[in-house]
């Protein structure tokens, strides 16, 4: 016969683990939900099995002269220099967005040449690069 | 010169860094109750020599001595005088000497105000201290000297990144770093319990005002952080679960559990050995957030410079760290035994040590996945902000209600008196909440239940402050203060994300916009040119249709010279029932200047509920210890 200490103690132990377990499976879970994958216009050319409709990053150089204006948004081309893709955006873009300067975009693929950010990401100092975008123009610099 | 001076100054708080420990070590064999005054001398001239090091950098940043390689880096002869002093802590080099400060002069302080206590506790706590204190110097001198001097110096300096020249982030690092940096006092003193065998209540009243104040110092930091969010950085929040504000709230989650836990331990005198763990993991959760700071990992608006060096110097450290902490907590680990009733107080504060890891690990692992992934199959992801508010907020939702009701729960064993007076406040929330849903246009049944717990949280703290004015226990009110602080917040932040509007749009000069019952007026623009930087100025003339109320707004796009940097500085309206935001933006120099407008109902309300939390901690630590 259990005391009635030993079985609070060992309900309290049960709850205890079974909650923990609960939640851990629900951080997993959310996450894998909620993840945003990382591509370069190249990696998105040359990926069969892409996903239009989810959201995603896609990072490389603003093209020089490509950004257009207009009354409701704005539209610029992202370069790795092997290739490059057309990304549509509306709304304030960030201050240190400008013509050759490495940028994130975060948004859904239209098609392959056709991306529509929802937010745009170059909050860095005027010299600082992503790391993501060094990385592939030192791997096409090569 | 100031070069030398610095040098000599370090090496010098580093020569009585090895004195302390070797006298400290010697005095751990002698008898008798009270430390060595020789001891007090090293600790005393330490602490001098280290204020001096960081007085002399700031003399160097003062006049603009560019022999330094830190003072020419980041600082200009045209910047204002704050600036020019604030910068000695806005770059890696001189936080990093403001960290050692206070690594040093909370030593000190410990050493002197913990003079009721166990002296080998003491001077175990002083030895660990210095470990630390020698560890973080080493780094400093061989990776990130601040003294460090360049021949011949430069005429002018290369200039503080212009969005870091504001008042706000002037104070943000310091307070920051007193909350991080002041949990090491208590690393270093779990270290010694363990080694002293000095643990149970009486170790829970030596460390429990420094927790305080760290706890307090960092909840300031942070929201001062995000109050700088706010207006500096032009999209109109304060919080984006970036990874670096993560790495900000991974130590305060560990704090807060601790500080709740500490108050069993003092009272109860039980669970020693989760007290522990939360100290040792709160020094390393701050060091572990500077390391994701510094070494450039993460991906944000902090890493300014970084360098990857520096990383693994302080990967290193903390891996020392971590295990040097692990081993001699598993050497020294003692059994104990735990007589919880399920209806007292204690389980309460267990419930919000659940909920504070629950949140730590979240946080953690959403903030750490993507290094992971990316060191070890290159796949580079993020983790957004989706992610945390399907976790996170859920569970915001029983932990106000338990917030409210835990502290009213006596220790021990408790009957079942308050049961009726929870059944009229949860009526009264429902009823609040009603209003709100008729209001508000976008519902959930998340977002009613969120409402419910935070109107609950708050009439019960309502109620709590009528009875305690009359009793004037501080310590009472200190608490009731921080949770209806709490509470207030997600109440605010609740109806602010209900309630908000924003708007994108493009919009030439002369051209007006409608959105809903506002029209916004693009007037005019002019130039205006500043000591440091030249800006655009647009005049916008925004009319609520409905009251024919108007209000001028004037957003700038400045153009910082040293360094050359554009900046958006938003224009902000505030009134005590909602902001106005309007930033303004030009790429590529067409006629459409990019325009973003936002009302965001409360905004106020939610930096002074933030405020409140904070406050609630520094209520306490005025309060007289006998209270309670």
């Amino acid at each position: 016969m259990l005391t009635k200490k030993v079985k609070n103690r060992t309900l309290f132990l049960f709850l205890f683990f079974l909650l923990s377990v609960l939640a851990v499976f629900f951080i997993i879970k959310s996450l894998n939900k909620n993840i945003l994958y990382f591509s370069s216009p190249t990696e998105i050319k040359q990926k069969e099995d892409i996903q239009f409709g989810k959201a995603m990053r896609v990072g490389g150089m603003v093209t020089k002269d490509s950004i257009i204006i207009n009354k409701k948004n704005i539209q610029f081309t992202v370069t790795d220099f092997e290739n490059e893709i057309l990304i549509s955006y509306s709304g304030t873009v960030p201050n240190l967005f400008a013509e050759e300067k490495g940028v994130v975009a975060e948004g859904r693929l239209r098609d392959k040449n056709f991306f529509i950010a929802d937010r745009i990401l170059a909050k860095h100092d005027e010299n600082y690069m992503p790391p993501e975008i060094k990385e592939i123009i030192e791997k096409n610099a090569k | 010169m100031l070069s030398n001076i610095g040098i000599s100054l370090i090496v010098l708080v580093l020569i009585f860094g090895f004195l302390s420990i070797y006298t400290a070590s010697l005095d751990l064999k002698t008898a008798g109750l009270s430390i060595n005054k020789s001891i007090y001398k090293l600790s005393l001239f330490q602490t001098t020599f280290t204020i001096l090091s960081f007085f002399t950098l700031i003399v160097g940043f003062i006049y603009s001595d560019f022999s330094l390689i830190n003072v020419y880096e980041n600082s200009h002869t045209a910047k204002p005088l704050f600036y020019k002093i604030a910068g000695t802590w806005g770059n890696h080099e001189g936080s990093l000497l403001l960290w050692v400060n206070i690594l040093v002069i909370f030593s000190y302080l410990f050493l002197v105000f913990s003079h009721k206590h166990n002296k080998n506790f003491r001077l175990y706590t002083l030895i660990f201290q210095n470990i630390l204190i020698i560890g973080f110097l080493f780094f400093l001198l061989l990776n990130s000297n601040p003294f460090n001097s360049i021949y011949p110096p430069p005429f002018e300096g290369l200039g503080l990144n212009p969005i870091l020249q504001d008042p706000a982030l002037a104070i943000h690092p310091p307070l920051l770093y007193v909350g991080f940096v002041g949990c090491s006092i208590y690393f270093s003193a779990a270290m010694a319990s363990l080694m002293s065998g000095y643990g149970g209540k009486l170790f829970a009243q030596s460390i429990k005002t420094w927790v305080k104040i760290s706890w307090c110092f960092q909840t300031l930091g942070i929201i001062v952080g995000s109050i700088w969010a706010y207006y500096e950085l032009g999209w109109g929040g304060f919080w984006f679960w970036d990874p670096v504000e993560n790495a900000s709230l991974l130590p305060w989650f560990a704090i807060t559990a601790l500080m709740h836990s500490l108050i069993v331990l003092e009272k109860r005198n039980t669970l020693y050995s989760w007290v522990i763990i939360l100290c040792l993991l709160t020094f390393t959760l701050s060091v572990l957030g500077t390391f994701l700071v510094r070494s450039g990992i993460l991906n944000s608006v902090h890493t300014f410079a970084n360098d990857p060096s520096r990383g693994i110097y302080i990967l290193l450290f903390l891996s020392l760290m971590i295990f040097s902490a692990l081993a001699i907590f598993f050497t020294k680990y003692k059994k104990e035994t735990y007589n919880f009733n399920f209806k007292s107080r204690e389980t309460f504060i267990l419930a919000n040590n659940w909920f504070m890891v629950f949140f730590l690990v979240t946080v953690l692992i959403g903030t750490l996945y993507p290094i992971f992934l990316d060191v070890l199959i290159s796949i580079k992801i993020s983790v957004g902000p989706p992610f945390y508010n399907i976790v996170i907020i859920p569970l915001v939702v029983p932990l106000l209600f338990l917030m409210a009701v835990g502290p009213k729960v006596s220790w021990i064993n408790s009957q079942n008196k308050v049961f009726n007076k929870i059944l009229f406040f949860i009526l009264g929330a429902l009823v609040i909440n009603l209003f709100i849903i008729y209001f508000s246009k976008k519902n959930s049944i998340l977002s009613n239940l969120i409402f419910i717990a935070a109107i609950f949280l708050i009439l019960h703290s309502f109620l709590d402050i009528k009875k305690l004015i009359n009793k004037k226990n501080k310590t009472e009110l200190s608490r009731v203060i921080s949770h209806l602080g709490f509470g207030l917040l997600i109440f605010f932040i609740g109806i602010n994300h209900q309630f908000s509007l924003e708007e994108d749009f493009n919009l030439k000069v002369g051209e007006t916009k409608k959105i809903n019952n506002y029209e916004i007026d693009f007037e005019s623009l002019k130039t205006k040119e500043s000591k440091n930087y030249k800006a655009v100025i647009g005049n916008f003339k925004l009319t609520n249709l409905k009251n024919n109320q108007v209000q001028y707004l004037d957003p700038e796009i400045r153009i910082y010279s040293n360094p050359e940097t554009l900046t958006y500085e938003a224009a902000i309206k505030t009134k005590i029932t909602s902001d106005f935001y309007l930033t303004m933006s030009n790429v590529s120099r067409s006629d459409y200047y990019n325009i973003k407008f936002q009302n965001k109902p409360f905004m106020i309300w939610i930096w002074i509920s933030a405020i409140m939390i904070a406050l609630g901690g520094f209520i306490q630590l005025t309060s007289k210890k006998n209270e309670d």
